[in-house]
């Protein structure tokens, strides 16, 4: 882990500032994009355009917007990849699930700095980014659709709202674990830092691998 | 001035105001062989409607070449060979063809921009556009068209502003040779067959009145000579809207926002349920 990041004494370091911004970067510009996304797919999340200024200003923004996000989540995906390549222990934590869903945590195998949840959100993430960014190119207005076949666009059309939704679906999963359901990983977001006892509890390999060996 | 005749309403969950059901349906009939390709027609649907497209030049009859925001009509000539190898010159006026189930109207996002009226004609609000283009993905006849100049969509309206002071279209009076009637659905559809049984009776045998049932009919007709081959005039011959559209606009909005509200509310009750992680404040070891 990188030396760098400021610790109070008894906490282990996970998120440098650079990775924090990053990530909350892609975090803000994901809920603006979804605010938006869902108000051009569903006339009830209409409403949600406001957000953004209106329904015209929603968008001309919503693409760019995209842009920024597929950037920042690219650094992300980057910094993050060997992470999240799947081990077999990963797997054995897999076949637990009821275990993980009943918090009946002392059953589970050891594993490194993620889970296998995390790590399949990290995957499906690549997957619905680049189908997001490539169907999304394919309906922006003013600027490139008219490059593209209309039935080409029609199926453009499917694609990113599916990729979309499987995002969304996701990032529920995502939020309600890290904000309500595994009590103290906010932090690890906010302030940089989880305690000794988090790491040890929920990530036992990356714990050891990041203090030295010492349990 | 409001309207008490809507049908339908793009991205609207509830009921349109359609007090007035007294309304009869409407439409245009284009009588293609009766048309001389003069031109007129699209003269006076600039001129009602205040279009002035660029001033372009073509080598060819067609011109402009296409539909724009600033031509909502537009006559497409074809030159093919028919029976025994004789020239046949095919005249079509494009434009809006008002179906009865729009495409444009399923895939509008914009509460409002694209309403359908009672008396059948699809009319695009710009004010409520907001230039997403979607209905240009939903048109199965490649119609509505973008302006690059405020990124609203248009198209023809079949003249509604004229329609609802009892005027027929501008493009219908100004047509010299009668090629273009108006009136009501019932009755263009009676003229219309009625002068397809004059053609075959005159030896034009694949005569046929053009009101696709794939799109629940249409408000815009054509008497077509070669009604066996719609494609030769330029016309999709079964047009429908596109599985595509249908999917994206049909079962995928209520499904996909169902499952989103079954998410939040499956993290929400598995907290009631289950609640939090905690490790156990001496470690594991």
């Amino acid at each position: 882990m990188s030396s760098h990041v400021a610790v109070r004494s008894g906490d282990v370091p996970r998120y440098n500032a650079n990775e924090r911004v990053t990530h909350w970067i892609v975090a803000i510009t994901f809920l603006l994009l979804a605010a938006s996304g869902l108000a051009f797919f569903h006339p009830a999340f209409w409403f949600l355009t406001s957000l953004l200024g209106g329904g015209v200003w929603a968008r001309i923004l919503h693409p760019f917007i995209g842009m920024v996000m597929f950037v920042f989540f690219a650094l992300m995906a980057m910094r993050y990849w060997k992470d999240n390549v799947i081990q077999s222990y990963d797997r054995e934590w897999n076949k637990r699930l009821s275990d993980v869903i009943n918090n009946r945590d002392h059953n589970l195998p050891e594993i490194d700095k993620y889970n296998i949840g995390q790590k399949q959100l990290f995957w499906t993430m690549i997957v619905t980014m680049v189908l997001l960014l490539v169907s999304g190119v394919m309906l922006w207005r003013p600027y490139f659709a008219d490059a593209f076949a209309i039935p080409l666009i029609r199926i453009a059309a499917v694609v990113h709202a599916a990729a979309s939704f499987v995002l969304i679906v996701g990032i529920v999963v995502h939020i309600y674990s890290a904000i309500f359901w595994v009590r103290g990983s906010m932090r690890a977001m906010t302030r940089g830092t989880v305690t000794h006892a988090w790491a040890r509890h929920h990530h036992p390999l990356w714990y050891r691998r990041v203090t030295g060996g010492s349990k | 001035m409001q309207s008490l005749d809507v049908q339908k309403r793009s991205a609207t969950t509830t009921a349109s105001p359609q007090v007035r059901v007294a309304e009869e349906p409407v439409a245009k009939l284009i009588d293609i062989s009766k048309c001389i390709g003069c031109k007129a027609c699209q003269v006076a649907c600039m001129q009602w409607n205040d279009l002035r497209d660029e001033i372009t030049s073509h080598p060819g009859y067609n011109n402009p070449v296409d539909l724009s925001d600033q031509s909502w009509t537009v006559m497409r000539f074809a030159e093919v060979e028919g029976k025994d190898g004789r020239l046949e010159w095919l005249i079509r006026k494009d434009g809006c063809m008002h179906c009865e189930d729009p495409g444009c109207l399923k895939a509008c996002p914009a509460p409002g921009a694209i309403v359908k009226y009672a008396n059948g004609i699809v009319d695009f609000v710009s004010e409520n556009c907001i230039g997403c283009g979607y209905c240009i993905a939903g048109c199965p006849f490649n119609v509505p068209r973008i302006s690059k100049k405020d990124n609203k969509a248009y198209k023809c309206s079949l003249c509604s502003d004229r329609i609802a002071v009892g005027q027929s279209p501008a493009c219908v009076k100004a047509c010299p040779t009668g090629s273009l009637m108006f009136g009501a659905k019932d009755e263009m559809v009676a003229r219309g067959a009625k002068r397809v049984n004059d053609l075959k009776e005159r030896g034009l045998a694949q005569a046929a009145l053009y009101d696709p049932p794939g799109v629940g009919g249409t408000h815009v007709m054509y008497v077509l000579p070669r009604g066996d081959r719609p494609d030769l005039y330029g016309l999709p011959v079964d047009p429908k809207i596109s599985p595509w559209v249908s999917l994206w606009k049909g079962i995928t909005k209520p499904l996909l926002a169902i499952g989103l509200g079954l998410a939040v509310l499956g993290a929400f009750f598995h907290y009631v349920t289950r609640g939090p992680k905690e490790e156990e404040p001496g470690g594991k070891s």
